[in-house]
């Protein structure tokens, strides 16, 4: 049993949801002194396998090993009696408490029965001291900075458990400067012999912080590594299941000459959300947008479409500057969006299919031209033909549909606005293969009817298939503008995974 | 599928009327007997309508903002408020109309506080209300300074008591704001835009309607609706009664709406059924005085009822009744 210096492993680990099969027999072992990085793309599995290894998720297959024990976990709780600690994201400590009963709750040292309030923070400045914080611990949690209280997550997990820290995307609302000082921490954590599992879409930290990476793809184990036997590309190729042998260039661009400009984007961005870009995009243009999830691609087209609107730069449209502070202007100049999150962004799910095709239409006739009930079954029935939906009745609440067809629901709705420049993000995820074909033909449609659009999709095969030029983006910011023969899952792959110059904001710094 | 649908809660409510209206007349024989005397008409049934109009035009105003996932609890201290400006204006010797347009000013700027607490700083709706339900009062107090201000003015009370065509004034004026209102929603895009920011705001966002306008222009009829009802109740008592005037009615008026089928967590409403929801509630008030039980059975009968109203309107309830009934229409064909 060699395996056994595993101090926590899933070996041949399965969920299954419904018909989805969400992890798929994946092994996953974690050493004691190491950061191991999980890496993948959305619908990966992580968060389900991470879910199982802290009890909150029960395999349908395979098992867990602590220390080379089977275990049964029944809940994190359960977890943490044998020494797993997590800390997500988003904190989850309570913000009104002081920083020592944050770290102590529900075992504070007591005297006569009632908090030695003097001893827990004696206790808490000396376990501070040791994260290299020198912060008072009667203070208020919710005082200090996101850095500092991720920190305190952290010591509070690590005095809890002990053995096995999950961070779940410990970095992804920190600065730089707070990044660093986490990975201290981590490193000097790691040094005292914990098993560190480390979860994060940025993969410059991966390189600074990992031992090994463990890769997931729809479910399934990809490898295991050795992050010094791999290189960026052959990282970014793993998570995007791309070979490098693949290579599908199109010539789109020697086939359509140069059209007129329809929007031109300069220096346009907004501070903690996308770096300023420089973009122009022409009639009849399909420009892909490439990118790992968290690079940056849906920031970019919610300051296009002013969700969160622009506060640096200028926009101009068909040469005469505009400007977009918020989704209605942007729809007032002919801009459509379809959010990558269908259900939470996009669709109104109570109401019927009619309403949700007309609504946008209506939103920009506004409040006392309204569209009579036959008006919106004409055209609800004519852009959901122009889409093939299939609903057996247009009165039908829209939540009944399945997730492409609710897809098309919302391309339809924008459709009917008659947009000259389309956003489309993810436009294909989550959906069926007709429903995949119906809606690439339609983007294919619109950039011959003169549309021009924006599409970020992470299916490279897809973005090679329709863009006429693609972008892409890392770390927030636009790294590489891909034109004619360059259009190809190989160098887009080398782009996304390319460590770029450093920016002179880097260099400032 | 949707009209079938509708077609079953338009039944549920109105047969929940005509049951407990039916009830009433049980109880007490003489129940729909109405009568013409000078100049108008009397009786029980009439009653139950003039005695309802108040919560029916909070619910008119309840309805639209439910329907955005919002809820106005300070809609019985706005009628405070506006029972007390209106009184104390008639009092310091302002004219009726004066002292109306006053009432409303003081509903319309409690509805746009409350607007801009939803909409621009994003409190949640019951908490940002919360405020004004309880400062309102605090506020009609100071208006009135803990009296109760009565008047004689002719305006106010013919607005409280008085009739057109035969049928008592806030008969009258919750009928004519409930066509208004149901036409404007429904003729313009508004309901629409209500039911889309009531199922998901940020999708209606998105897809590019004001729903910060929106959401301020529902409050604001909330407020300018809670006013009306507490001009009809100051003028009725011819008094202002900071204290009393218009308190709970805010949860009646939620009651009146959940019953018409508008669904707290926002989106599908219905303006006329929850006037019928209103209407409901006040038919067991009066059915339950007249019947001569003694008062405290009040609350607990009318608690009993309201369950099996709104167990019948249940998903659960949902189902089986669609199941019989699909089975009925299945049949007729």
């Amino acid at each position: 049993m060699a395996e056994t210096a595993f101090r926590m492993e899933a070996r041949g680990v399965s969920k299954i949801f419904g018909t989805h099969r969400a992890l798929d027999k994946v092994d996953f072992g974690l050493l004691a002194g190491e950061v191991h990085a999980l890496l993948g793309e959305n619908g990966a599995g992580k968060s389900t396998l991470i879910k199982i290894l802290t009890g909150a998720y029960q395999p349908d297959g395979g098992e867990v090993l602590v220390d080379g024990e089977p275990v049964h976990l029944d809940s994190p709780l359960h977890a943490q009696s044998f020494g797993i600690g997590t800390v997500y994201q988003e904190v989850n400590l309570l913000p009104n408490r002081s920083v020592a009963e944050n770290l102590f709750l529900g075992h504070q040292p007591t005297r006569f029965g009632l908090v030695d309030r003097k001893r827990m923070n004696r206790d808490a400045r000396v376990l501070l001291k040791r994260y290299g914080l020198e912060i008072d611990p009667s203070s208020e949690l919710g005082s200090h900075s996101v850095a500092v209280q991720q920190i305190v997550a952290i010591a509070r997990a690590v005095q809890l458990s002990g053995k096995v820290l999950i961070l779940d995307e410990p970095t992804a609302s920190l600065d730089r400067d707070e990044v660093q000082r986490l990975f201290e921490v981590v490193a000097s954590l790691k040094r005292d012999g914990l098993a560190i599992v480390f979860i994060t879409h940025f993969l410059d930290q991966v390189f600074a912080l990992a031992d090994r990476v463990t890769i997931l793809r729809n479910g399934k184990l990809v490898d295991t590594r050795r992050l010094s036997e791999l290189t960026r590309t052959d990282l970014v190729r793993k998570m995007l299941g791309k070979d490098i042998a693949f290579s599908g260039s199109t010539s789109l661009e020697a086939q359509r000459p140069v059209t007129d400009v329809l929007l031109e984007f300069k220096g346009y961005g907004r501070k903690r959300s996308v770096r300023p870009f420089t973009l122009t995009i022409h009639k009849g243009e399909v420009i892909g947008v490439a990118g790992l999830l968290g690079s940056g691609r849906t920031e970019m087209a919610r300051v296009m479409f002013g969700i969160d609107p622009s506060d640096e730069g200028s926009v101009a449209l068909n040469g005469k500057p505009i400007s977009i502070r918020a989704a209605t202007d942007a729809i007032a100049h002919g801009f459509g969006f379809c959010p990558e999150d269908r259900k939470a962004d996009g669709i109104f799910g109570d109401l019927s299919v009619r309403e949700n095709i007309v609504i946008a239409l209506q939103g920009k006739l506004g409040w006392f031209r309204a569209l009579n009930r036959d008006e919106q079954l004409d055209l609800a029935g004519q852009f959901g033909e122009s889409m093939d939906i299939r609903a057996a009745s247009l009165d039908m609440p829209v939540k009944l549909l399945s997730g492409g067809n609710q897809q098309k629901v919302i391309l339809a709705r924008w459709l009917a606005t008659d947009p000259a420049f389309l956003i489309l993000d993810e436009p294909t995820r989550g959906i069926d293969v007709g429903a995949h074909a119906e809606i690439v033909r339609t983007i294919n449609r619109l950039r011959d009817d003169g549309m021009a659009l924006v599409v970020i999709s992470s299916e490279i095969d897809e973005v090679v298939a329709y863009s006429s030029r693609v972008v892409v983006m890392r770390d927030r910011e636009m790294v590489a503008e891909l034109r004619g023969e360059d259009i190809s899952p190989a160098v887009i792959v080398q782009a996304i995974a390319t460590h770029g110059e450093p920016t002179p904001e880097e260099t400032a710094a | 599928m949707t009209r079938i649908s509708f077609g079953r809660i338009f039944n549920t409510q109105t047969i929940a009327l005509v049951s407990v209206l039916l009830l009433n007349w049980i109880l007490f024989p003489g129940f729909f007997k109405i009568e013409w005397q000078d100049g108008r008409l009397f009786g029980s049934l009439i009653d139950v309508l003039n005695r309802g109009a108040p919560v029916a035009i909070l619910a008119i105003g309840m309805t639209a903002v439910i329907a955005t996932k919002g809820v106005d609890l300070s809609v019985g201290a706005v009628m405070a408020m506006s029972g007390a400006v209106a009184a104390t204006l008639v009092v310091a010797g302002y004219s009726g109309p004066v002292a109306v347009g006053g009432a409303l000013a003081v509903g319309l700027a409690c509805g746009l506080w409350n607007g801009v607490l939803v909409a621009m700083l994003d409190i949640q709706p019951i908490i940002a209300t919360l405020v004004l339900m309880v400062a309102g009062r605090g506020i009609a107090q100071l208006i009135t300074e803990g009296s109760i201000v009565t008047f004689s003015d002719p305006t106010l009370i013919f607005i409280g008591t008085g009739s057109f065509l035969g049928m008592p004034m806030p008969v009258v004026i919750a009928f004519a704001l409930m066509v208004l209102v149901t036409l404007v929603v429904r003729k313009t895009a508004i309901g629409l835009f209500i039911e889309a920011v009531g199922v998901n705001r940020s999708a209606a966002t998105l897809a590019g309607i004001r729903s910060r306008l929106l959401l301020l222009t529902v409050y604001s009829v909330s407020g300018i609706c809670a006013a009306i009802a507490g001009i009809i109740v100051a003028g009725d008592i011819r008094g202002a009664d900071a204290n009393n005037a218009g308190l709970w009615l805010e949860l009646d008026a939620i009651l009146a709406a959940v019953i018409g089928g508008t669904s707290l967590l926002g989106g599908r409403f219905s303006i006329p059924m929850s006037v019928i929801g209103a209407l409901i509630i006040q038919a067991m008030n009066t059915g339950i005085l007249v019947s001569g039980y003694p008062p405290e059975f009040n609350l607990v009968v009318k608690a009993g009822i309201i369950t099996v109203i709104l167990m019948i309107q249940s998903p659960l309830a949902g189902q089986v009744l669609g199941f019989f009934g699909r089975k009925k229409s299945g049949a007729s064909r």
